[in-house]
């Protein structure tokens, strides 16, 4: 009967306390997207670095691409560059790069000054391609397979950890 | 401290200057200003995850608010908008979540815990209740009997 008494509180604290421990290592910011294994919400945006063109999301059916979206403005953004530069230069995947809320002016410059690891980048002015990816937190990145469908989303910039453990084996994957 | 207070007061006066700019532009329709402004305080801003989009200054919020006031004109539903901005977003917008299989846990917790807490509390009153003898005071005897229970089941003033 004693054991019973002291067992019972003790138990909900150790269980409350798993709950604290494990909550102090997820990011509240991180909100997972209903977009996951749906199609990539469609698109057609002029280029950034050739104006005249336009890209459309139908323009990159079978293929693996990602979606990386950044702004000349994202400071955050400069954090991930020079990975972003590493993975263009493996030519591993095409990176395609969502201009967002940005001024193409600016884009360019930023991207001439950081170096442009994009096979293309579009402009997003108005940012409303931004809200159909469910964009909230700039700089994030998009993987899309060979039929359109977005498979993954990292939020925040890119690390060399999300890169190597979840993004390329997934690029692999879907490749074959 | 007391630059410090002066910095206080500096970072306050920019947020509160900034906030100022940032207001949306009411329109002629108030009927729709008032629908639109009663939707949005039950929408979450992503960005600053504890405000509304209602109450948000942040860039998102006003691109979404935006979005919401064409999906109006364009004659969608509360409901219409709602579900557009959850296929974007997820339920994580919704300040009054849909209950569901992942969603059951929060709505039901809070009366899982009321119950439990209630049996608990029944239980324990029972319990102490069947400790304590029964004295049916019929005559002096029986009254000086239960005086005495009592006073015994009081606890002595020192363990206060």
């Amino acid at each position: 009967m004693k054991a019973v008494r002291w067992s019972i509180p003790l138990a909900i604290f150790i269980i409350l306390v798993a709950f604290l421990y494990v909550g102090l290592w997820r990011d509240p910011r991180e909100v997972p997207s209903p977009l996951i294994g749906k199609p990539a919400p469609s698109f057609a945006l002029t280029q950034l670095q050739q104006p005249s063109q336009t890209l459309t999301n139908s323009d990159l059916k079978g293929k693996v691409w990602l979606l990386n979206v950044w702004a000349s403005w994202c400071v955050s953004c400069r954090e991930e560059h020079p990975l972003l530069m590493r993975l263009a230069a493996s030519k591993v995947v095409p990176i395609y790069g969502l201009d967002y809320k940005d001024d193409p002016g600016a884009g360019k410059a930023w991207l001439a000054q950081n170096g442009d690891p994009y096979t293309a980048s579009i402009v997003d002015r108005d940012g409303r391609v931004g809200i159909d990816y469910g964009v909230y937190g700039v700089p994030e990145t998009f993987v899309v397979d060979k039929q359109g469908v977005i498979r993954y989303k990292q939020i925040g910039p890119l690390s060399l950890e999300a890169l190597q453990q979840k993004i390329l084996p997934l690029v692999r994957e879907l490749d074959k | 401290m007391i630059r410090g207070g002066l910095l206080l007061i500096a970072v306050s006066a920019l947020t509160l200057a900034s906030a100022a700019t940032k207001m949306d532009v009411p329109s002629s329709d108030t009927a729709l200003d008032a629908r639109l402004k009663r939707l949005e305080t039950e929408l979450r801003c992503l960005v600053c995850q504890n405000q509304t989009l209602a109450d948000s200054n942040a860039d998102l919020a006003e691109d979404l608010r935006r979005e919401m006031r064409a999906l109006a004109v364009a004659g969608k539903s509360d409901a219409e908008i709602k579900a557009y901005l959850v296929a974007r977003y997820g339920d994580f917008v919704l300040y009054n979540p849909p209950i569901k299989s992942t969603t059951w846990l929060l709505w039901g917790g809070p009366f899982a815990l009321l119950v439990s807490g209630g049996a608990l509390w029944w239980i324990i009153l029972r319990r102490r209740a069947a400790r304590l003898p029964v004295v049916v005071a019929t005559d002096a005897s029986g009254e000086a009997r239960a005086r005495e229970i009592l006073e015994a089941a009081e606890p002595p003033a020192s363990a206060k």
